[in-house]
């Protein structure tokens, strides 16, 4: 029997609605055929572009494909082929836009940058929204109540030439974040904290909500950095209910829509924060308050300790499997177990990625820096993560703030956080880095990773160490 | 496209590690070469690749404890990991690589969710089975004897005999079986996708973007 169309719809969580506004087809056993509204084809990616053009299939909807240069992309801020001609990546992905009528965001030009910097700046990603990208950390785009997700060359494929993709409907998962931050904590302590308690399968399976008081407080920005970083715990959705955090950070964006049609939009996107009484399949509670600096010790980015705390003792860990992991972890980082994490010598400090290299991120970070120099043998990079984020701090002057602190002020990409470009940590060197990643090599072959905020990474490239940066003047303002 | 996937014969490669990544897998560096993966790796390549990082020293030799270096695993069909396997990225080469060596079934407690979808378009069965049947198989595949699957009966026999039913959703399995081309099966409800971008554009016209270039 159909509803009555008065009666109330029954309580569904943002991700429901979302999902259920997207099925084209049901296949049946949870799968369903889903519109893709938006898709990022990244440089590295764009050979699927050419097995399409080989196949003689056309582009289902060329206006809603947008090609990116961003990991294989210099950011050499002295490099002498700024715009890719060199680039075997970037000037494949180039040919194909063109072949294909598609757009594409130069290096250099409007629109460049790091897929999940740009898209939630361009406004092509807004609330209700399927968006995918061949990229893991598409998860990012849900801090605006998006649904979105990575895929890889092969299923990019498929969504270029039929607009859709067959997946299955996951479980659904609440994270509710409680209590006030103390001051110089931000969304990367956050997230780091949840992954260190909830371990790196949690997520598996489940498209997860972040809720809760600390999240309705942040801004929009600090909540791409918990989304971000969501496939670090397995979930490949990571959303946060829209509210007027995002219509503000969204409203006057060059590709969200405009006059009447934003009212039309923003009358939609009201609707869709997941009902009060909804119930999820799992509910987690944490609390943040009095919540410590976090820093990963290890490979896995569960490996997590807080900044005054120490090198976990494999000894004491009853499982044989996970005793080995911690094993090979403390051998690859060169760490001893039970020393503090605080004071270790550092090499390298990496200020960027799709997870941190905002304006705000490059705010949080100078305001340490300022006025402080580098630790001699230290090289500390600041990669904005677009054009409009470098064009923006610079305005403010943030780019002189680095630069006479001794950092290198570089060109907009992925850059250090996988190296896809050439810009790598030596062998044996060890990196603070702002990325989502520590895997072993992750960096670069033999490279020691630890994950952290950018007022944690800015604090221990002046230090030359680990460092708790609430020690920092600039820190706890 | 795939080689359609229905048995599969061969040795079974235990790696009983948990939160085995995709940069494992796949690494993004070669050792022994100061150069990165090339635009396009030919099906030679992938296979060279297989976790390199685990496979070769620094100068590109062989490790002889590495698994997939001895003898009866060099021609692993198979392999049989811990719980979580793939996680990381969505990075397609992991289950390409592993088609490429010839293991088109992997076996674990848990997987990477996009790695797991990743495998079916690399026409890679991942087979999900509880923790103490993987640990058990993990055991039998040391000895190098074959396992054996039936991906229509949806069985696997292990080296002593045994059989095993597993799971799989007949979308899954159809994908593998015959190997079809996604892309053109799609299409051929090409109709209900236009129906459904003219239903959505009435109602919700903000998401479908004039085709001309901002800024």
């Amino acid at each position: 029997m159909e509803a009555h169309p008065m009666a109330p719809s029954p309580a569904a969580t943002l991700f429901e609605k979302i999902w259920a506004r997207h099925v084209v087809a049901d296949y049946g056993d949870s799968f369903s055929l889903l519109h893709i509204d938006r898709l990022i084809v990244p440089d590295i990616s764009s050979r699927a572009l050419n097995e399409l053009r080989d196949r003689g299939l056309p582009l289902h909807n060329p206006e809603l494909v947008f090609g990116c240069a961003d990991h294989a992309v210099s950011t050499d801020p002295g490099s002498n082929d700024p715009r890719g001609l060199n680039n075997p990546y970037i000037v494949n992905l180039r040919e194909q836009a063109r072949h294909f009528a598609m757009t594409m965001f130069e290096p250099g030009e409007f629109g460049h940058g790091i897929m999940h910097v740009i898209a939630p700046e361009l406004g092509l990603t807004l609330p209700g929204l399927t968006l995918c990208c061949s990229d893991s950390h598409s998860c990012t785009n849900g801090a605006l109540g998006a649904l979105s997700w990575g895929i890889g060359a092969g299923e990019l494929s498929h969504i270029l030439a039929t607009q859709t993709s067959v997946q299955k409907k996951p479980k659904t998962m609440r994270i509710n974040l409680e209590g006030r931050l103390d001051a110089g904590i931000v969304g990367k302590d956050i997230i780091l904290y949840l992954i260190g308690k909830i371990g790196v399968a949690a997520g598996n399976g489940y498209a997860v909500e972040y809720a809760g008081s600390a999240i309705r407080a942040l801004p929009t920005e600090s909540r791409f950095t918990i989304c971000n970083m969501s496939v670090e715990f397995g979930a490949r959705f990571g959303l946060i209910s829209p509210d007027d955090t995002t219509f503000e950070y969204l409203a006057g964006r060059p590709y969200a829509p405009k006059g009447s049609l934003w009212d039309a939009a923003l009358a939609d996107w009201r609707q869709l924060a997941s009902d009060r009484d909804t119930a999820f399949d799992r509910d987690i509670t944490i609390e943040l308050a009095g919540l410590a600096p976090q820093i990963t010790w290890g490979n896995s980015p569960e490996a997590v300790v807080p900044v005054d705390g120490r090198i976990p003792n494999p000894a004491l860990e009853p499982d044989s499997t996970r005793r080995r992991a911690m094993e090979a972890a403390l051998a690859y980082m060169d760490l001893k177990p039970g020393d503090a994490i605080e004071g270790i010598p550092i090499d390298w400090v990496f200020i960027g990625s799709c997870t941190n290299s905002r304006l705000s991120d490059l705010r949080a970070a100078a305001a340490v820096v300022n006025g402080r120099k580098v630790a001699p043998n230290v090289r500390a990079w600041a990669v904005p993560g677009s054009r409009e984020v470098k064009y923006a701090a610079e305005a403010e002057g943030l780019d002189a703030i680095f630069r006479r602190a001794g950092f290198e002020w570089r060109e907009p990409g992925c850059s250090m956080c996988l190296g896809a470009n050439g810009d790598i940590v030596p062998n044996g060197q060890r990196c603070i880095s702002t990325s989502n990643r520590n895997f072993v090599g992750r960096q670069g072959p033999g490279s020691r990773t630890h994950l952290a905020s950018p007022i944690m990474a800015a604090a221990a490239a002046c230090a030359g160490s680990i460092v708790d940066p609430r020690k920092f003047s600039g820190v706890a303002s | 496209m795939t080689e359609p996937l229905t048995t599969l014969v061969g040795p079974a490669a235990p790696l009983m590690i948990a939160n085995v990544n995709t940069d494992m897998i796949a690494p993004l560096y070669m050792p022994g070469s100061a150069g990165r993966q090339t635009f396009a790796m030919s099906p030679e390549d992938l296979a060279r690749l297989l976790f390199a990082g685990w496979r070769y020293d620094k100068a590109g030799g062989e490790l002889p404890d590495f698994v997939l270096n001895r003898a009866p695993f060099r021609a692993a069909k198979f392999i049989v990991a811990g719980p979580n396997f793939g996680c990381g990225s969505s990075r397609d080469t992991a289950p390409r690589m592993l088609a490429a060596f010839g293991i088109r079934c992997a076996i674990a407690p848990s997987f990477g969710g996009i790695f797991f979808d990743n495998c079916f378009k690399a026409g890679v069965l991942p087979m999900i089975l509880p923790d103490d049947a993987v640990q058990a198989l993990a055991t039998a595949a040391e000895s190098g004897e074959d396992f054996a699957l039936d991906l229509a009966a949806q069985t696997l026999t292990a080296p002593s005999g045994t059989l095993r039913h597993f799971d799989l959703p007949a979308f899954r399995r159809e994908q593998l079986l015959t190997g079809a081309d996604d892309i053109t099966l799609t299409l051929r409800r090409n109709n209900e996708i236009l129906a459904y971008q003219a239903r959505e554009q009435a109602l919700r016209p903000w998401i479908f973007l004039a085709p001309q270039r901002i800024g």
